[in-house]
């Protein structure tokens, strides 16, 4: 009985965890074992999981956990560490104006890449927040943080993010 | 910070719909009066935007489907028996995405234009020619404006809030935009004459599309075309739609 209603709760999500998981470890292999051990894992604590909280927000975080854990998960640990301290400086970020910041959003192409080579911490949470729509607090409990925390983590990201964009758009 | 003194994470956070309710008020104060905050606003929007395709970008195969599926699937079910009703969805599947892919490629160029109208209204600095949250103030504006009248359904106690409304103009004819917000998402409501011109121009008969991040929705009725348009999850499309459809009857 409890697996069926797992699996009428949980499947629905399997495409947007794959592809989170593909963004992640950029390798489809890697990407369907971590998809696996999270479905595999949060059936097995689907007991303990309360009803009327936020399935997604549980099953996005089993899914990091099983990354963060994983060898190419590992390989990337460095950048969560590195995260709060490399933050780039704001005045960086913002000579990319807006204008520029338009221009370079016209290449999908151009924003994947700017996107893929963000550290795996920025990249996830732009993710969780401009792709899944998550709101804060959703994503504070996938990322297991403070609600200030994401606020600042994602603003980190997005300036980062914008960086990378405007610096193609200069060399281009 | 901006020029004007404006928090840049505070403009982020207006776009995540994270804003409280008064700061909120504030902020969409200002953009209507600051160029260089909605130059901002406008940029960034567009940058979600962009990112929106990131969504569908990996897509699992219907092996690797079926294989957790059947890891997590009532022990019952497990066997031959589920693997035909599998093969015969994912084949309904391959089918419903060649005949939607054809289609949307001729529905494209005309969604363009309805979802740039869309996209540079969100981003406007000056968003509405009227505001109000009251049908019966919206409505009359338009008068004399639009060569055709429309009827707005009541909002009051629905998920849906008028915002205001606006005159655009699509293939050259005046047309009645009106903005709908729900939760963090707003929705354009485009309404025009859907004469023969108009018909050529936009070969589209009707139906309920994805366009980039938004979802569409669009029919004719008495000789006036509807468009509802926005980056609301569908169903909210579709129910305002509906409500659209039953005042317009
Ligand atoms: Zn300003």
């Amino acid at each position: 009985m409890e697996r069926a209603f797992f699996e009428q709760l949980a499947m629905p999500l399997f495409d947007q965890l794959y592809n989170h998981a593909c963004w992640l470890t950029g390798d489809r292999a890697d990407a369907e074992d971590l998809v696996q051990e999270t479905y595999a894992k949060a059936l097995k604590g689907f007991g303990s999981f309360a009803e009327g909280t936020n399935l997604r927000a549980w099953m996005f975080r089993i899914l990091r956990n099983a990354f963060l854990n994983s060898r190419s998960g590992l390989k990337q640990k460095t950048s969560y560490l590195e995260d709060e301290e490399t933050g780039l400086d704001e005045a960086v970020a913002h000579e990319v104006t807006p204008e520029a910041l338009l221009l370079a959003t016209e290449s999908q192409e151009a924003v994947f890449r700017a996107l893929e080579k963000l550290p795996v911490a920025h990249r996830e949470i732009i993710l969780l927040c401009d792709v899944d729509e998550m709101s804060y607090r959703e994503i504070a409990q996938v990322l297991d943080v403070p609600a200030g925390t994401v606020m600042s983590r994602l603003a980190r990201a997005r300036r980062n993010l914008r960086a990378a964009l405007g610096a193609r758009e200069a060399v281009r | 910070m901006t020029a004007c003194g404006q928090d840049r994470n505070a403009l982020a956070a207006y776009l995540d719909g994270e804003l409280a309710g008064e700061q909120e008020r504030k902020l969409a104060e200002h953009l209507r009066s600051c160029p260089e905050c909605a130059a901002e606003v406008a940029a960034q929007v567009r940058l979600r935007r962009a990112m929106k395709p990131a969504a569908m970008r990996f897509a699992p195969s219907a092996e690797f489907r079926r294989k957790v599926q059947g890891q997590i699937a009532p022990k019952r079910s497990a066997g031959l028996r589920w693997l035909w009703p599998a093969a015969v969805a994912a084949l309904a599947m391959m089918v419903l995405a060649v005949v939607w892919t054809r289609q949307s490629a001729a529905r494209n160029e005309a969604f363009q234009e309805v979802a740039d109208l869309h996209v540079a209204d969100m981003a406007s600095a000056n968003p509405y020619d009227v505001v109000s949250s009251d049908r019966h103030t919206v409505k009359p504006w338009f008068q004399g404006k639009i060569p055709f009248a429309f009827n707005l359904p009541e909002f009051a106690g629905s998920e849906f809030t008028l915002l205001g409304g606006k005159l655009v103009y699509l293939h050259q004819q005046a047309t009645a935009q009106l903005v709908v917000g729900t939760g963090k998402h707003k929705i354009s409501v485009m309404i025009v004459q859907d004469d023969a011109k108009f018909g050529t121009a936009l070969p589209f008969a009707g139906g309920v599309s994805v366009r980039d991040s938004f979802n569409v929705e669009t029919w004719e009725k008495n000789g006036l075309r509807f468009y509802v348009i926005g980056d609301a999850e569908q169903g909210a499309i579709h129910r305002l739609a509906q409500a659209l459809q039953g005042a317009n009857g």
